[in-house]
């Protein structure tokens, strides 16, 4: 992100855009010396922020800072299921890089999260808070890494349906959501990478063919993992109509009607903040 | 049946191909001028067939995705007509299956649109060599990963809430593509997720405004696409 050049295309549509933001158009001069001195993350807040002064939000910040909170929320939470599984190493040698890469990640989201909210962000749980087993159903997920596995996948495509579905709240706010959609987008990456993985290890899915790197489906079929204690996980995954469109009846690529399969692996459906709350709280995750 | 993208390859339009390549030797440079100066003129009829704009507002985002979903559909249709030397069952089944979820974007995008959808667009494929895994897995992810940025580079200028869960459901989909592709390039590596992709920083994922996007598209366009009314 360039900050001059988007205040540059600003200035050109609305000449009295730095005036808005500042009384003083010497102000924002001072933003290259302001930007060196602070991170780097910090930088789109506080972008955020002269919006928010120049025009006003759609979402309140309180609303804004609530979304951003939920997702810290999930991502303290899957930070420490990946410190813990690298702890373990509960992964084949050849995936080390995998886990490696996405616990890293999972770690500059909470960085990055903590950073844009700033004092509005709500305290770390100590790891011991969580139980990576959910009460025991996933007893060894530390100690076979099948389970862990498992767990991860379905974590990671939980974490795309809640992001997924706060998007809406976060409408209109080029910084945070899209910040949040590449976020996103990173969990989309670790759910496919996590499913490949488990196609080389061989699992299989629900309809009992190999695990794809999406998610599969049938009408019947909405959790395509096969982990009868994810379901709720997986819940409406199989819709087949997007903006009133069967898909089911658009021609495909072989000439004939789209399968129901495609029309479910074509787009990821999404979660709400109540469903979330409710799936991770077995996880020993509290979402304020 | 209907494929807009191959249905437009005809003789016609091949020989209009064969011209632009031939002009485009000599006026590469004079192209970024033109297209400059043609942002202020109304887009009327050009009798060379293009460039096509996806217009304004909500309905311009989404023509906007139709026009990339089309590229996307009409990159995988190709490479599984014609599979690159070695591709193993494995590799054709999974990307016939991403073929087929283009093909379905694609063709969303198009009857949700109905009147007021672009044309069907020609592409040009020639830089890519469809014989090679190497080049077609590049190209791929390549693709992908433009999809994403370009999904997420806009979602903020959707104003129907609707159409930008929408976008988020497709846009998921695209990165769970350009994770696997990557994973076929270089198995056993974090490439499936890395700069610059991603923010070496943040690890979230980069995104790309309408004209960026659109420089790397039309690359693979014969039919030009411009988003005048978008950054």
């Amino acid at each position: 992100m360039n900050l001059f050049n988007i205040i540059n295309e600003i200035e050109k549509v609305d000449p009295e855009f730095q005036d808005r933001i500042s009384p003083r158009r010497a102000a924002i001069k001072n933003m290259a010396g302001f930007g060196s001195k602070v991170a780097i993350a910090a930088l789109p807040i506080a972008l955020s922020t002269l919006f928010k002064k120049a025009y006003g939000a759609t979402a309140s910040a309180a609303d804004v800072n609530g979304v951003l909170n939920f997702a810290l929320q999930l991502e303290y939470f899957e930070s420490a299921f990946y410190n813990a599984g690298v702890a373990h190493t509960v992964y084949k040698p050849a995936d080390a890089a995998y886990f490696k890469a996405i616990q890293l990640h999972e770690m500059n989201h909470v960085a990055f999260l903590q950073t844009v909210l700033g004092s509005a962000a709500l305290p770390q749980p100590a790891a011991s808070s969580y139980d990576f087993t959910a009460g025991g159903t996933f007893s060894d997920v530390l100690t076979n890494y099948k389970t862990f596995y498992a767990v991860a996948q379905v974590l990671e495509d939980t974490g795309v349906r809640a992001y997924k579905g706060q998007a809406p709240n976060l409408a209109g706010n080029q910084v945070v959501l899209t910040a949040a959609l590449g976020i996103h987008a990173v969990e989309a990456r670790h759910a496919s990478a996590i499913r490949y993985l488990r196609y080389l290890d061989g699992a299989t899915n629900a309809l009992g063919g190999p695990v794809t790197p999406w998610i599969t489906g049938s009408a019947s079929v909405s959790n395509d993992t096969g982990i009868a204690p994810a379901d709720g996980n997986y819940a409406g995954e199989n819709a087949s109509t997007q903006l009133g469109v069967d898909i089911t009846k658009l021609p495909s690529a072989e000439g004939s009607t789209t399968s129901v399969a495609v029309a479910v692996e074509a787009f990821d459906e999404y979660l709400t903040k109540a469903q979330v709350t409710a799936l991770v709280a077995g996880f020993g995750v509290t979402i304020v | 049946m209907k494929n807009e993208v191959s249905k437009n390859t005809s003789d016609v339009n091949m020989a209009r191909r064969s011209f632009l390549r031939y002009a485009g030797a000599g006026v590469a440079g004079m192209g970024l001028l033109a297209t400059a100066a043609s942002c202020h003129k109304d887009h009327g009829i050009n009798p060379f067939g293009g460039p096509v704009d996806v217009g304004s507002g909500d309905i311009g985002i989404l023509n906007y995705a139709y026009a990339l979903e089309q590229l996307e559909a009409a990159f995988y249709t190709q490479v599984i007509k014609t599979p690159y030397a070695g591709m193993s069952t494995y590799e054709r089944v999974s990307l016939t299956s991403i073929r087929d979820h283009e093909v379905a974007h694609r063709e969303f995008f198009k009857a949700a649109l109905g009147a007021k959808a672009i044309k069907g667009l020609t592409v040009d494929f020639s830089s890519i060599n469809f014989k090679s895994r190497d080049s077609v897995l590049a190209a791929a992810a390549a693709f992908e990963d433009l999809g994403v940025t370009a999904y997420d580079g806009v979602g903020y200028l959707i104003q129907n809430v609707d159409y930008l869960v929408t976008a988020g459901k497709i846009v998921s989909v695209e990165a769970r593509h350009a994770a696997f592709i990557r994973s076929l390039i270089m198995p056993g590596t974090d490439y499936f997720a890395t700069a610059p992709q991603l923010d070496a920083s943040t690890s979230v994922n980069i995104s790309n405004v309408p004209s960026a996007v659109l420089a790397g598209a039309n690359t693979y366009l014969v039919t030009k696409v411009t988003a005048k009314s978008f950054a």
